[in-house]
């Protein structure tokens, strides 16, 4: 039996009125890495924003299970510290909260603190209000920073390279590439451009269209098949 | 300080500590005492620094009543006379303090109305730090202050007053000060106001006599419900090549604040700006912020730029996302918002406050 560090089941979710997710039915084994690919407005990010229990996403039918239990009626912080970490798309300002604070919450190793924040390039940002005068690049690495610092088992990346340039692109996927082999952490990322897939080893690919998992197959053969013909071979994958 | 808890008991000691008060003293190169009408303590390490009861000082230092109430003169103003007490500080030509000057001034008995009257002088050259902390005993009941300081610093003076108010829900408060700067002088005002209290209002001011003085004026101040903070700045610029800056951060969790500040350039080559920022956190709160800029003269720079807001639903949920539950993410939020950074504290005091500032935070949430 694999061991399944999240279990979605049945899952319907409406936002503003509006089902975004049909029937969702998806499991992530430990240790995997899970790519999600779809068009833009397909339902990737409110999948994994209902994961992380962000509010507007309204559970109308269906379960999430982490590590074998419910999670849907959980705050976030809970699930937060239950073990399931998120790299927002598209993060917010947080006025009078600084970078270095965050990474105190997160853990109180002061050398990893410094050594990660050297590696990343953070100096410039650290002591500034989160994501106050960031560049996307800072955005990104910031996030990827804290994700590592929490140490989640479950790692939700909504788009880690997007607005990245390719150095740093390189430079967070060698990154996030030892964080799991060490840590070997499930990862669930969603990817546009699939560049990430040239530094980790994915080893699932979904497709989601229209709010539904269509297709479950290799991350890179799904990746050049929808380099090539778009998405619409996978609608007819279900 | 010897002899303190004849006088005061253990929590009326943590209340004066909790308001700025250093018992041990041990930082501190002076320090003055007051409770309701009685001077308890008045005493200083440094030969260059005089600290005395008012009434003492004006006789001893015959010199001295010359300043007394001169600053409301220059202002064409009127002052109570009817005061009692307060602390008379003269920091003597070209003396340095590295450690803080400090006076408390202490509510006691029921009904008590203590009306005191301050007098600062920085003589040319000297520079100073002066903390001050104005709170109440557990016991007393509708407490009332009036307190008036008079601030001169002389050419190329420097002063740095810290003011932090510790009162409780019964209290009225009304300070009235003025800080007169002669070529050159500096001074630097920082307040923070974070327990509740009926009412505070005032509107400390700052006149710029001499040319290259400048003045800057810092505030953090936290309204919880039936509080009423009425707390302004004002700075009057009355010769060139002068400047200002008044900086003030207000969170209502369910009190009323008015936010004032008041540039009035009375000559041109000023330079000036003054910034409110505000959150609301309660339905039952109010923020009203005032800022005014006064000129009639073209050459003058002088700015403001105010905001209110509320804690997003966004910023909440993300800090979730990394594990804190809605009331630390609140807490963090506010004790950032009231970044004891915007204030000009010396390094001496720069841990105590925000050690005061982080207790009171999260004592709120």
């Amino acid at each position: 039996m694999p061991e399944y560090v999240l279990q979605v089941k049945n899952l319907t979710v409406q936002a503003n009125q509006k089902v975004i997710l049909k029937d969702i039915n998806l499991d992530i084994e430990k240790n995997s890495t899970v790519i999600l690919f779809g068009p833009n407005g397909s339902g990737k990010s409110a999948l994994i924003k209902t994961i992380v229990g962000i509010s507007g996403y309204k559970i109308v039918k269906g379960d999430i299970f982490f590590e074998g239990k419910s999670i849907k009626d959980l705050p976030i912080h809970e699930r937060a510290r239950l073990g399931i970490g998120i790299m927002f798309q598209h993060s917010p300002k947080v006025r009078g909260v600084r970078l270095e604070q965050i990474a105190h919450f997160l853990t109180s190793q002061e050398e990893k603190i410094k050594s990660l924040a050297s590696q990343l390039h953070l100096d410039k940002i650290f002591h500034r209000e989160l994501n106050f005068d960031f560049s996307g690049g800072e955005m990104k690495r910031s996030e990827l920073f804290q994700i590592i610092l929490q140490q989640p088992k479950l790692l939700l990346l909504d788009e880690p390279e997007s607005g990245v340039d390719l150095e740093n692109i390189s430079l967070m996927g060698s990154i996030l590439d030892s964080f799991l082999k060490e840590q070997k952490p499930a990862s669930l990322i969603i990817t546009h451009t699939g560049y990430i897939l040239d530094y980790i080893q994915a080893t699932t690919g979904w497709v989601m269209i229209d709010g539904a998992i269509h297709c479950i197959g290799h991350p890179r053969e799904i990746f050049e098949t929808i380099r090539k013909f778009g998405y619409e071979r996978y609608r007819k994958c279900l | 300080m010897r002899n303190l808890d004849k006088k005061l008991d253990e929590k009326e000691i943590q209340s004066l500590a909790n308001a700025g008060l250093d018992i041990s003293e041990k930082e501190r190169i002076a320090s003055f005492l007051q409770s309701d009408d009685e001077i308890l303590i008045s005493k200083t390490l440094n030969p260059g620094v005089e600290i005395l009861p008012i009434e003492e000082a004006l006789e001893k230092y015959p010199w001295s009543s010359k300043f007394y109430g001169k600053s409301f003169q220059i202002l064409e103003k009127d002052f109570p006379k009817d005061t009692k007490g307060g602390y008379f500080i003269w920091v003597k030509k070209g003396v340095h303090t590295y450690f803080p000057i400090q006076a408390c001034l202490f509510l006691k008995k029921r009904k008590f109305f203590q009306k005191v009257h301050n007098l600062i002088i920085a003589e040319e050259g000297a520079k100073v730090y002066i903390i001050t902390g104005c709170t109440v005993s557990y016991a007393s009941q509708e407490p009332h202050h009036l307190g008036i300081s008079e601030f001169f610093a002389k050419k190329g003076a420097y002063i740095n007053f810290t003011m932090i108010h510790s009162w409780k829900e019964d209290t009225m408060v009304e300070p009235e000060s003025i800080a007169i700067l002669e070529e050159g002088a500096t001074f630097l005002s920082n307040y923070i106001c974070l327990h509740p209290v009926r009412k505070v209002s005032m509107y400390p001011t700052a006149v710029l006599l001499g040319s290259n003085s400048k003045a800057r004026f810092t505030s953090l101040l936290l309204a919880s419900r039936d509080s009423f903070q009425d707390i302004g700045s004002r700075v009057i610029f009355r010769a060139p090549q002068t400047s200002a800056e008044v900086i003030s951060r207000g969170v209502s969790t369910g009190g009323k604040i008015i936010a004032r500040g008041h540039l009035k350039a009375e000559s041109p080559q000023v330079k000036a700006h003054l910034e409110c920022r505000g959150l609301l956190l309660s339905s039952q709160g109010v923020i009203h912020a005032i800022p005014e800029l006064e000129t009639n003269y073209q050459d003058v720079d002088i700015s403001h730029e105010a905001a209110i807001g509320k804690i997003s639903k966004d910023e909440i949920e993300y800090l979730a996302s990394r594990g804190l539950s809605r009331e630390e993410a609140t807490g963090v939020i506010i004790r950032g918002f009231m970044d004891t950074e915007i204030l000009s504290l010396p390094q001496v005091l720069k841990k105590e406050i925000d050690n005061l500032t982080d207790q009171t935070v999260k004592k709120g949430f």
